[in-house]
């Protein structure tokens, strides 16, 4: 058997894992895994400019692909710089290695240089994690770290290695271990077949039903199961934040997303509904609204492969834990099966009632309030531009609401941003690790001119790798989400919210050799972003000024039922 | 109500720190936790004791489950069970009272497991509400230092907690 140094291990393992791509920065914890990296060329390193944009990209990869990414970064200022990107994929149940590396075994506990204490940091927002105590144990612990990341509810997993663990003139047999079995850890594999059948009854006998669903769908690559079986039945989907492109946001069935900034007629199809069936959603603050007033006319059905999801914030009827692919898939078999069909009376009126919400508003903005080009407008026309086509990766603001209510995505994994924990910042880095996996397609980053400042370094890794990704810069001279919170509940005290002093982010661009534009007026939108779009091998800055006034609507009304929404500055329900 | 929930769990650096987090990060409650390893020198019994809604004893036993490092859970006060703590607790003790606390000791089958000139240490095992009742029956004694071990469990019969 080969020998190898614990360094060789990191990178050898990695390799045999699959892994093409790692996202970095080095320090001195890692100095001999970065030596290893120097001397081979099967997995290749990136170097970003700030650590947290390492783990985005590694995330969005994750996003994108299924896969767990990969993040490598030195200990103490390298780790903590990582928790934020953790911690983003933590709560949208992203699958992420991050190997973090630490003071040498016998300094760990006396305040060492660069120490902290990354299994106590990271505790609350990973999955699990490891501490190599042995390096023999490498090979091993990376298998179980992308093992557990990636199987049953994915989420980030922290690989803690001491520096001595890595030595090279320490050297053992290497050996990749070809699967994994833990006693304390068995992901389930499919759900149980009585509630089931108990579920698809209710399916079948539902008169205003709902499928509500969510990343589950997406991570849990269920988009084609649930295509199916809302076609067989012929039921309105509406997919949450995480979940849009898991239904084609074009199909006369799609209700489009639902919750605080959810379409009319899906908050109005969920509060009226007889029967509502959650795939792969966990019942967020952000789409429920009043917990008390969510859906008081439904039975719930929750397909979770998450134990702890079921009932955690709502009580429902029939829980079924296990993955929304297998689920569905039994399913569609007993839908097929059935004597029974879905009472098409009843879902005709439905339909009737459904087409008359969205009649009454569907998506619609007001662009004679302002001279300004409209933010939704930039979205529809970035639609447009790609044909619905675009991996779309998203910071967090208005422009990231804007984002999911208007562009229509019709397949699943394109739509990448932080959802749960709402990462400014998000977005670039995001952009950049689909770009490096799929060279091919186009990367968009939406973003707004708060957002994009808080990992804007990373256009100097773009300029390294030649990256060429869209950045959509939404600008609207304020932090547009807090403004609008401060109008609607702060008399409009805008505290901190205007971004005074913004650069010029054209000539930023330029300095960091990429091309930028800027764009004021709607005429010219079009012929600009087409333009954009055609410089495949270029990173292009399109800067966006926008009516600084717009708000995000639908807006629920805290506390309130799903129903209760502002639909503009003025109109309520 | 009250619960008391059994854990086996890995017997790694961390798990504990896992247990205890994941509580705090929570906001579930704790009464008492005891821990040690078993028979198995591979895994640590734990028992905790909280008190909660219906509602959030299932949580807290769904999101024990989730941690990578345990291996079963379950709450034992679903079932017939059995629960002891024990307390060591130093009194002052001298003059009449001698003999007073030793009458009490005896009641509670407690022992007197040191004895100084001026003090005793009483040693008593017993559910949680038989060592709060001890403390209650000392009356007027002036208790020293109390020292309980936090609740163990175990269920009646042949069912067993077993990997």
């Amino acid at each position: 058997m080969e020998l190898l140094s614990g360094a060789e291990m990191v990178v050898r393992a990695l390799r045999d894992q699959g892994v093409k791509y790692i996202y970095g920065y080095p320090g001195g914890a890692l100095l001999h895994v970065y030596d290893a990296l120097f001397q081979q060329e099967e997995v290749e390193h990136i170097l970003v400019r700030h650590e947290q944009a390492a783990t985005h990209m590694a995330d969005a990869y994750a996003r994108a692909t299924n896969k767990a990414g990969v993040a490598l970064v030195t200990s103490g200022p390298g780790a903590t710089n990582a928790v934020t990107g953790i911690a983003t994929a933590y709560m949208d149940s992203i699958p992420m290695v991050v190997i973090t590396g630490q003071v040498m075994s016998h300094l760990i506990g006396e305040d060492a240089f660069q120490e902290t204490d990354m299994l106590g940091i990271s505790r609350p927002i990973v999955k699990h994690n490891f501490s190599v105590r042995r390096a023999e144990d490498i090979p091993s612990i990376i298998k179980k770290a992308f093992y557990i990341a990636e199987s049953g509810r994915p989420g980030p997993v922290v690989v803690d290695i001491p520096k001595d663990m890595t030595n090279p003139t320490d050297r053992f047999p290497y050996e990749f271990p070809a699967s994994v079995k833990m006693r304390s850890y068995n992901p389930i594999s499919r759900g149980h077949s009585g509630q089931i059948k108990k579920a698809v009854d209710m399916l079948l006998a539902a008169k205003r039903p709902v499928l509500y669903t969510g990343g589950g769908v997406i991570m849990g690559g269920a988009s084609e199961q649930l295509i199916k079986l809302a076609r067989m039945l012929g039921f309105p989907v509406t997919n949450t934040l995480m979940g849009l492109g898991g239904f084609p946001g074009t199909d006369p069935q799609s209700l489009g997303m639902l919750g605080m900034h959810g379409s009319y007629e899906a908050n109005m199809a969920m509060h009226h509904a007889d029967l509502v069936m959650s795939v792969g959603a966990r019942f967020d603050d952000r789409v429920t609204n009043g917990t008390d007033k969510f859906c008081p006319t439904a039975r719930i059905i929750h397909i979770d492969i998450d134990p702890a999801s079921i009932s955690k914030t709502i009580e429902v009827d029939v829980p079924i834990v296990g993955p929304a692919a297998a689920v569905l898939e039994e399913m569609i078999e007993l839908v097929a099966a059935a004597d029974t069909k879905p009472d098409a009376e009843a879902l005709a009126s439905w339909w009737k009632q459904i087409e008359e919400w969205r009649t009454r508003h569907g998506g619609r903005y007001r662009t004679d309030d302002s001279e300004k080009m409209k933010p939704q407008q930039v979205i529809e026309m970035l639609s447009k531009v790609t044909n619905g086509d675009a991996y779309v990766c998203s910071d967090v603001g208005q422009h990231q609401m804007f984002a999911a209510q208007y562009y229509k995505f019709n397949k699943p994994n394109r739509w990448i941003n932080s959802g749960g924990l709402g990462t400014m910042g998000f977005g670039l880095p995001a952009a950049m690790g689909v770009k490096m996996n799929f060279p091919d397609e186009e990367v968009v980053c939406v973003t707004g001119e708060g957002s994009i400042q808080m990992n804007i370094q990373e256009l100097s890794t773009c300029k390294q790798y030649n990256i060429p990704v869209k950045i959509i810069n939404i600008n609207n001279q304020s932090l547009g989400m807090v403004r609008q919170w401060q109008d609607m509940n702060y008399e409009s005290r805008h505290s901190s919210s205007y971004m005074d002093s913004l650069p010029d982010f054209i000539k930023l661009a330029e300095a960091y050799g990429h091309v930028g534009m800027r764009v004021d007026r709607h005429e010219d939108l079009e012929a600009a972003m087409r333009e954009a779009f055609s410089l495949k091998d270029r990173l292009v800055f399109m800067d966006i000024y926008v009516d600084p006034f717009e708000h995000v609507y639908p807006m629920q009304v805290p506390r309130g039922s799903m129903r209760d929404m502002w639909l503009s500055k003025t109109e309520r329900t | 109500m009250r619960h008391i929930i059994s854990v086996l769990l890995e017997n790694e650096p961390g798990a504990l720190s896992r247990v205890v987090g994941l509580f705090s990060q929570r906001n579930f409650n704790i009464e008492s936790l005891t821990v040690a390893a078993t028979e198995d020198p591979t895994l640590s019994r734990l028992t905790v004791t909280t008190i909660g809604s219906d509602r959030v004893v299932e949580q807290i036993t769904k999101q024990l489950n989730k941690l990578v490092d345990v291996v079963k859970v379950v709450d034992l006060s679903e079932g017939d069970h059995i629960e002891r703590e024990l307390m060591m607790i130093k009194l002052k003790a001298n003059g009449q009272m001698r003999a007073e606390i030793k009458r009490t000791c005896d009641i509670f089958r407690g022992q007197i497991i040191d004895v100084t000139p001026n003090a005793y240490t009483v040693q008593l095992i017993g559910d949680s509400s038989k060592l709060d009742a001890f403390i209650a029956a000392l009356g007027t004694t002036s208790i020293l230092e109390v020292v309980r071990s936090g609740v163990s469990g175990i269920a009646r019969g042949e069912k067993v907690l077993s990997v």
